[in-house]
Order: structure tokens, then sequence, then C-alpha cells
């Protein structure tokens, strides 16, 4: 092989090195902007999913499955989240899913978390605690549909 | 209801990007695979024969990563997999090309490259397993005593006499049923899920000012204790296992994540005055430290003793800015070319242009890392990508700085470039950990449904 080749497959490799670098800068450069989800797209996207998501999980689910998280009481009444299998936290701080305008909620309060068959909620460490009637929430409970949860002033559901 | 609506519309949400994923990995496999034919073209004259059987391991360990993650981890992030594969596909190549070379001078040492391929295929596998069992980062902070528990045993382990085993000075490697491993460096992803769980917990305690000498507030002594327990364990990894390397990049790892959980920029003052009287009192008393400090500041003053670091800027030097191609160059005449100082024998043959590109590619990784961190909700998460990107670029920081004379010279290996399987399988974990948690960062919110003023007053009948 003349050196005039292999210089040439030199320079091409370190080419090669710096497409793939500058593709990716590129990649993260478009990756900054997301996809800023606008109104058509986000009500269509739900509804065309919804309803074979319908046909689907319904005969998966068992009867009394809870299907919807609700604040009933409190500054955030009626407030409400779908439930899938995501853990859903509650509290007055920002990384939480319902985030709760009550003075007597701590950052971080309690937690909804499912197994796929039954819901529990759990207390996160709470200044106030989390109270299931009137007993304080000290592990994870089993809750069904109708219980009622109080954190601070606030009460939440879970519904069908 | 319309102000939830135009509140839902503003919404900004992560697209998958796994299609830009799968372009990127293909370029990255197009680096590695065209590095090995190249340097067969530049030796022999020919592409090599077994060039199917290496492109296609390659390709297929990339294409099931892919897939683990287009299945298990759909939003995660798009450039960190391509990266990763780009830098295990040229590390292969140039352990081969030096393969090549220690055969072809009759060398004890080598064939390390079949090694390093079996190496990336198991940390592929764990790789998988992660993004397969572990479904919540979260997860990992219930066991925050124990990882720390086990980290710390894992650190100590080559002490244990019969167990610990003693290579070029330093006491980094541990003989386990005849396989040699450095637990190191899984004591490393042990230690960043220990330091972020605790961390998490005490943050707000260890946040308290103390005194504020020159416009920085210093911790309160009795807050010391942690950072005193760290210290004292680097050092005793600097003193015992004659590893500076390994010291700076825990207690490195540990300052860094004070700072970040308290943001209090005088744990940063403390952990430097702490690191650098440490580090002057081994150079005061121990001579292995006294060796490197002076194989740094005066290489050429001995060049018998400090060949290897003289050998290396000759092969910088020789590269120049653009390389000998590769192949082309001579780097074995540098001892342990194909580990510590796999960095600059790339550097020769690739040059200042292609060294750079490599620095970048683990720039982008540290920089996807803090970028997860940003995203994440939990704090425990942001802590734990915060401490995994730093011990990236803390570990990087140490071997590059260290084989071109920016800093002494400690042996830590090049995360996926350098031949070695503990760090190459530990690595691979630290991605999928960093995976999992950007996929759940990014993934969108359940949709929370709050009710307009319409519709919350329902008008009663009034009478």
């Amino acid at each position: 092989m003349s050196e005039f080749t292999l210089t040439l497959i030199k320079l091409g490799f370190l080419a090669l090195l710096w497409i793939f670098v500058l593709s990716a800068v590129s990649v993260i450069r478009s990756d900054m902007f997301g996809a800023r989800v606008d109104l058509p797209q986000r009500a269509a996207k739900p509804a065309k999913p919804a309803k074979p998501a319908k046909a689907k999980p319904a005969p998966k689910k068992k009867r009394g499955i809870p299907s919807r998280l609700v604040v009933t009481e409190g500054p955030n009444a009626g407030q409400s989240v779908d439930l899938g299998r995501e853990t859903i936290t509650l509290g007055r701080g920002t990384d939480v899913t319902i985030r709760l305008d009550d003075d007597y909620v701590s950052t971080r309060h309690a937690r909804f978390v499912t197994n796929g068959d039954d819901w529990f909620v759990e207390d996160m460490g709470s200044t106030n605690g989390t109270y299931l009637g009137h007993t304080r929430v000290t592990r994870a409970v089993a809750v069904s549909a109708g219980t009622t949860v109080r954190l601070g002033k606030t009460v939440v559901e879970l519904r069908k | 209801m319309s102000s939830a609506l135009a509140a839902a519309s503003d919404a900004f949400v992560h697209r998958k990007r796994r299609g830009s994923e799968l372009l990127l990995l293909a370029l990255a496999l197009a680096i590695g695979i065209s590095a090995y034919a190249i340097i067969g073209l530049a030796r022999d004259n020919e592409v090599p024969a077994d060039l199917i059987w290496y492109g296609g391991g390659l390709t297929v360990l990339a294409v099931v990563a892919h897939l683990t993650v287009r299945f298990r981890a759909p939003y995660a992030d798009p450039v960190l997999l391509p990266v990763v594969v780009a830098l295990n596909g040229l590390g292969l190549a140039m352990i081969h090309r030096i393969d090549l070379s220690l055969e072809a001078a009759d060398s004890q040492f080598g064939p390390f490259a079949p090694s390093q391929l079996m190496w990336s295929a198991l940390g592929v596998t764990l790789f998988v397993l992660v993004l397969l069992l572990l479904q919540d980062h979260r997860v990992l902070q219930a066991y925050t005593y124990t990882l720390g528990l086990a980290g710390l045993g894992l650190l100590l382990l080559p002490l244990i006499p019969g167990v610990g085993v003693e290579i070029n000075g330093s006491r980094v490697w541990a003989n386990i049923a005849g396989l040699s491993i450095q637990p190191g460096e899984i004591a490393k992803v042990c230690l960043v899920v220990a330091f972020s769980g605790y961390l998490v917990v005490n943050r707000d305690a260890l946040a308290l000012a103390g005194r504020r000498v020159l416009g920085v507030d210093l911790p309160r002594g009795r807050d010391l204790g942690p950072i005193l327990v760290a210290w004292a364990a680097s050092m005793a990894v600097l003193v015992f296992q004659r590893d500076l390397g390994s010291s700076l990049l825990f207690f490195g790892i540990f300052v860094v994540l004070l700072y970040v959980a308290t943001e209090r920029p005088g744990w940063l003052v403390l952990g430097t005055l702490l690191f650098s009287s440490g580090a002057y009192l081994g150079y005061l008393f121990f001579s292995h430290v006294r060796l490197r400090v002076e194989g740094w500041l005066d290489p050429f003053g001995d060049p018998d003793l400090f060949d290897q670091i003289v050998e290396a800027q000759f092969g910088l030097a020789w590269g120049g800015l653009l390389g000998r191609g590769l192949g082309e160059g001579s780097p074995t005449r540098v001892p342990y070319a194909w580990s510590d100082f796999i960095a600059t024998s790339l550097g020769e043959e690739l040059g200042l242009a292609g060294l750079m590109a490599i620095v970048l590619l683990y720039g982008l990784i540290v920089e996807r890392g803090l970028r997860v961190a940003l995203l994440c909700r939990d704090s425990f998460g942001k802590l734990l990508s915060v401490g995994l990107a730093v011990s990236f670029a803390l570990q990087v920081f140490v071997v590059v700085g260290g084989v071109t004379g920016l800093i002494p010279l400690t042996g830590l290996t090049t995360p996926f470039l350098s031949a070695g399987g503990s760090s190459m399988v530990a690595n691979w974990a630290i991605i999928a950990l960093l995976l999992r948690i950007s996929h759940l960062a990014r993934r969108p919110d359940p949709e929370v449904w709050t009710p307009g003023a319409d519709e919350d007053t329902q008008v009663v009948k009034l009478r």
C-alpha cells in the first residue's frame, strides 16, 4: 500500500472520528428543545391509543382496581391524576406528581405505589404524618378504592 | 378548563430519540470496525480475515444494548450508548494493534484483544441485566449502608494477605478463583451509591454554616466527621495500597457530592486542603509517592528510571498533530501501552486531533451525566448521577493527565479503552445506571388534571 493511500486513510479515519463527535453534539442540540407538544397533538395522542388501551387492559384489570387518585379536601380539592403503573408522590415540593399548597404537608409527604394488583400508600418521613382514618401510616399500607387518606389538611381518595 | 389546557400546551416533553441513537450507533460501529480494518491494511497490506468475527461481535453487542434500551428505557438519553460503543470499539482495535506488535517482538505479554472482547461482552451483559432488573434507581437508596460496607470491603480486599496481589508496586489487585480482578473499580460504583444515599438523608445538617473565612462559609467543627472518615479511608488506600489514583478518585467523588448536596463551597476548600496536606505528608514519608512526583517534575533527569513517561512523551511528539496513522506508530516502546498508557498510544497513532476527539467523547459522557442530574426529580437520583458523571471526569482527568505529564502519574484505567476486565464491566454498569435514571427523568409525567374556575363553582339553584 502506497504512502499516499495510507495518508488518505489516516485523514479519512480522523474525519470519521470528528463526524461522530459532531453528530453526537447535534443530537444533543436538537434534544435540548425536546418536543414542545402542542394542544392538538397532546389531545390526539391519548385519544388514539385510548380505544385499544381501553379494550386491552380492561379484561386484564381485576374489578376494584382504582384508576384515579382524587384530592377531595384541602386547598387543592378537585385535582386528580390517572393511575398507571407509575408511583404517585404527594407533597409541597417541586419534584412530586401532585403539588399540594397545604402548609401542613411536607415537601415530599407520601407516595402511592402499586405492584400491579393493589395500591399502597407510604409515608415518606413527613412531619405531620399520613393517616388512614385515625391510624398513622408507618409502613406501606394497602388502600382500596374509596378509602380516604389524610395528609395535613388535605384528603385524597382512590376512585375506580 | 381553558387554563389547564393552556398550561398543558406549554408542557415540555422529551422525545424518545431511539432513532437518533441507532444512527449514532451505526457511526460508532463504523469507527471501531474501520479502525480494525485500517490496522490490518497498514500492517499486512490486506483487510484482516477475522474482521467478520470482530465486527460481528461488536455489532451484536451494540444491537443487544440498543434493543434493551429501546424496550426497557425508551426515554433514556440517546447519546450515552453510542459514545460508549465508539470508545469501546476504538479501545479494542488499539489493543489488537498493540497485540500485533507484541507478537512480532515475541513479548511475554498478550494477546489482550480476545479477552478484552470477552470482557466487553460481559460488560454488556451486566448493562442489560441492570436495565432489566432495576426498574427504579430509588430502590438502591434502601441499600445505602449495605453498599457502603461492601464498597469499603472491596476497596480494602487487596490488603488481605493471600487474596491481594502486588503488581508493579501497587496493591490493587485481588486474586479470586484464578481470576485477578481490580475490586476498586466495582467499589467505585458501590461507594457512589452509598455516598448519595447518605448525603440525601444528612445533607441538611451538613449544610449548616459555621465560621466565615475569606467570604467562604466553612462547615461547623462538629460536622466534620464524615469528611474525615472519607479522608482517612482514602489516605489508607494511598499508604497501604500505594495507589494515588484511586485515593484521589474516591475522595474527590465524596467531596464533590458533599458540595453538590449542601451547596456550600466551604466543603471544596476544606477537601482540597485535606487532600493536599495528606498528599504532601505522603510525599515526605513514602518513597513511592516521591518517585511519582519526581517522574512528573523531571522525567528526563533519569530517563532509565522514568522510561515509561519519557517514551510516552516521545510517542506523543512523534504523533504530532495528525498522528502516524493507525498501525504505523510504535506504541509498544512504552511499557503497559495497552492499559495505563493507551491514551498516549492513541495519541501517537491518531495525533492531537484524534486524542482531542477522544477526550471530547469523555466530555460528552460527563455532560450527559450532569444533564441527567439536572432533569432528575428526586434528590437521590440527582446526587447519584452527579457522582457517576464525576467519577468519569475524575478518572479520565487523573489517568490522561498522568500519562501526558500534567499531574503525577498514577495507575488508573482509562474507562472503556484500557485492557482490563473489572473496569470494563463496572463502567458498563455505570452507563446502565445513568440510562435508567435518565429514562425516569425524561419520561413525561402522568397528567394532573386541575379543574378550571368555571367547573368547581357550579351554580346550584338558589331560591
